[in-house]
């Protein structure tokens, strides 16, 4: 202890502890303040480049995930719009079908009708035409009958016993 | 450019320092067998090592044997400055020639020095060489205020000056780009490392910043300091004990001037003790305020002696070993546990700088810390209030 009292130089400690003193200050100045708060600066600068980066991948993932939502409805959006196609086409087929059948209808009708028209037309032109011919026969018949006495009397009998038959 | 052309500077003053003195050395050789002369027997090995654990005034390197048969040394003298009884006196160790066993006198400025040990005395008035006196301390003579630049002022002072050049080209760069490059790409996980392992963890998270001057220049300090006594310079700044004092006193007032109040209640009234046991802590208290930079000083100190001692004393195992190994065994010897404690002083260079800033942050981080042992006993309690209610729930 005596010897380490007799060693301890006061001058030393001096001398030390003013250019201790100067040195932090120095360092403060020189070194330090520049070295820290750039470091400051540059983790800040990292922490907010991660953060950054976190954020862009967050975004990046919900952006998917409209994407998906997006696809998934334009999927389904497709898919009525095929199931309605093709029910507008089944339906469309049908009423033309239907159509179709209406108008067949319609004309065979008609047909019928025209036909049954013409028919009708064609009998009484027939009728009208056979009574004529049949008075023309029956005049020429009875022109023929009444010119001999025996023959019509043979006649006249003839048509009596028909009668009294019916 | 101007980074890579400062260290050109730096080592054209160091070798133009060196080269006068070369000069210096050579006018001022003597011959003088009892400090210059070879080193032989068990006792002039002990001299010889507690001659470099202490500070000297002149900056000695190596001595050699001129061929005109007298001992050269090598080295330069340093300023010496005191303040003597008739005001203050400058001038150059080489007026002492190298003596240290108080025969030399040099007269100056009305008063009369001589050098004893390495340490300046001034002669009483009337006497002309020194009277030992019976507790080897010197009768006729005092010693003045001695303001001397010292071997390890000088060794401070270009501790100080490489931190200032290193660090201060570090902050340099910064201005020019984000990421250093050269040395500073090794200086600056350094300075991370003292930020991250010693300061932030110890200080707290909001506090820290007032402090990282002082344990960044500290802790760099010593570690430099620490490293430039492995060096065969032959410095000893961190085993000056004034040097030591000097640190820990720094962190000392930094600790009491920081101390918030709960710091100072803690001292001199521990809350939650009975009041006997209140009156009983305070000298305990007061006495551990003294002890902990006490501890940081002599830490640093003896680790820093040991190392040096026992590097001297394996060095001197070529010499004391000499008769039993023979000159080749006994230097290989020498060598190879040389080299193995060197290896294990490396490490302690830096484990001293560490275990000194840590434990400074750890002082400072006590003296600025909120304690809240009352809401943590809340806190506590709730929460087994709350896992008792779970419980009941549950059952």
């Amino acid at each position: 202890m005596d010897q380490l009292l007799n060693d301890f130089s006061p001058g030393l400690f001096v001398m030390q502890a003013v250019i201790l003193l100067i040195l932090i200050l120095l360092m403060k100045k020189f070194a330090w303040k520049p070295i820290l708060s750039s470091l400051d600066e540059r983790e800040q600068g990292i922490q907010g480049a991660l953060e950054a980066a976190e954020k862009a991948r967050l975004e990046m993932k919900n952006l998917q995930a409209d994407n998906e939502k997006a696809l998934q409805e334009a999927r389904i959006e497709r898919d009525t719009m095929l199931k309605e196609a093709r029910e507008i086409r089944t339906k469309m087929i049908a009423e033309a079908e239907e159509d179709a059948k209406s108008q067949a209808d319609k004309i065979i009708t008609q047909a019928q009708e025209a036909i049954a028209a013409e028919k009708r037309a064609a009998v009484a032109e027939l009728k009208s035409q056979v009574a004529e011919l049949s008075l023309e026969i029956a005049e020429k018949v009875v022109k023929e009958e009444l010119s001999d006495k025996k023959k019509q009397m043979q006649y006249v009998d003839k048509m009596l016993q028909d009668a009294t038959l019916n | 450019m101007k980074i890579t052309s400062l260290p050109i500077h730096f080592l054209a003053v160091i070798s133009f320092l060196l080269c006068g003195s070369l000069v210096n050395a050579q006018e001022h050789s003597v011959a003088e067998a009892n400090n210059e002369g070879p080193v032989n027997t068990q006792q002039e090995i002990t001299d010889y090592t507690n001659h470099h654990l202490k500070d000297s005034h002149d900056f000695h390197l190596f001595s050699y044997q001129g061929s005109d048969g007298e001992r050269h040394s090598v080295g330069f003298s340093l300023p010496i400055i005191l303040w003597a009884s008739n005001g203050p006196v400058a001038f150059m160790s080489s007026e002492f020639h190298h003596d240290i066993d108080g025969e030399v006198v040099v007269e100056k400025g009305g008063s009369r020095f001589v050098n004893l040990h390495d340490k300046i005395y001034e002669l009483e008035e009337g006497a002309d060489s020194i009277v030992m006196g019976e507790d080897q301390h010197p009768e006729n003579a005092h010693k003045p205020f001695d303001l001397s630049i010292t071997k390890s002022v000088f060794g401070i002072l270009l501790v100080g000056l490489l931190l200032l050049f290193w660090f201060g080209s570090l902050g340099k760069q910064y201005k020019k780009k984000k990421i250093p490059t050269g040395f500073g790409r090794a200086l600056e996980p350094l300075v991370i490392y003292v930020r991250d392992e010693i300061a932030r963890p110890n200080i707290g998270e909001h506090k820290y910043k007032k402090y990282m001057s002082f344990l960044l220049t500290v802790f760099f300090f010593i570690w430099v300091s620490n490293l430039l006594g492995m060096t065969p310079f032959g410095f000893n700044i961190t085993g000056q004990i004034a040097v030591t004092v000097c640190l820990a006193l720094f962190t000392f007032f930094i600790v009491q001037f920081s101390g918030n109040k709960d710091y100072w209640k803690h001292i001199f009234w521990m809350p939650d003790v009975p009041v006997i046991m209140k009156i009983i802590l305070i000298p305990i208290e007061v006495l551990g305020m003294l002890t902990k930079p006490f501890s940081l000083l002599i830490r640093l100190f003896a680790n820093i002696t040991a190392g040096h001692v026992v590097v001297m004393g394996l060095v001197a195992l070529m010499i004391t070993l000499k008769a039993q190994f023979g000159a080749v065994g006994s230097t290989g010897l020498s060598l190879v546990l040389t080299l193995f404690i060197s290896v294990i002083e490396i490490l302690v260079a830096f484990l001293q700088a560490f275990i000194f800033t840590m434990l400074s942050a750890l002082f400072i981080g006590m003296a600025v810390a909120e304690h809240d042992h009352h809401h943590e006993h809340d806190t506590d309690d709730h929460e087994v209030d709350d896992v008792e209610d779970v419980r009941e729930s549950f059952v």
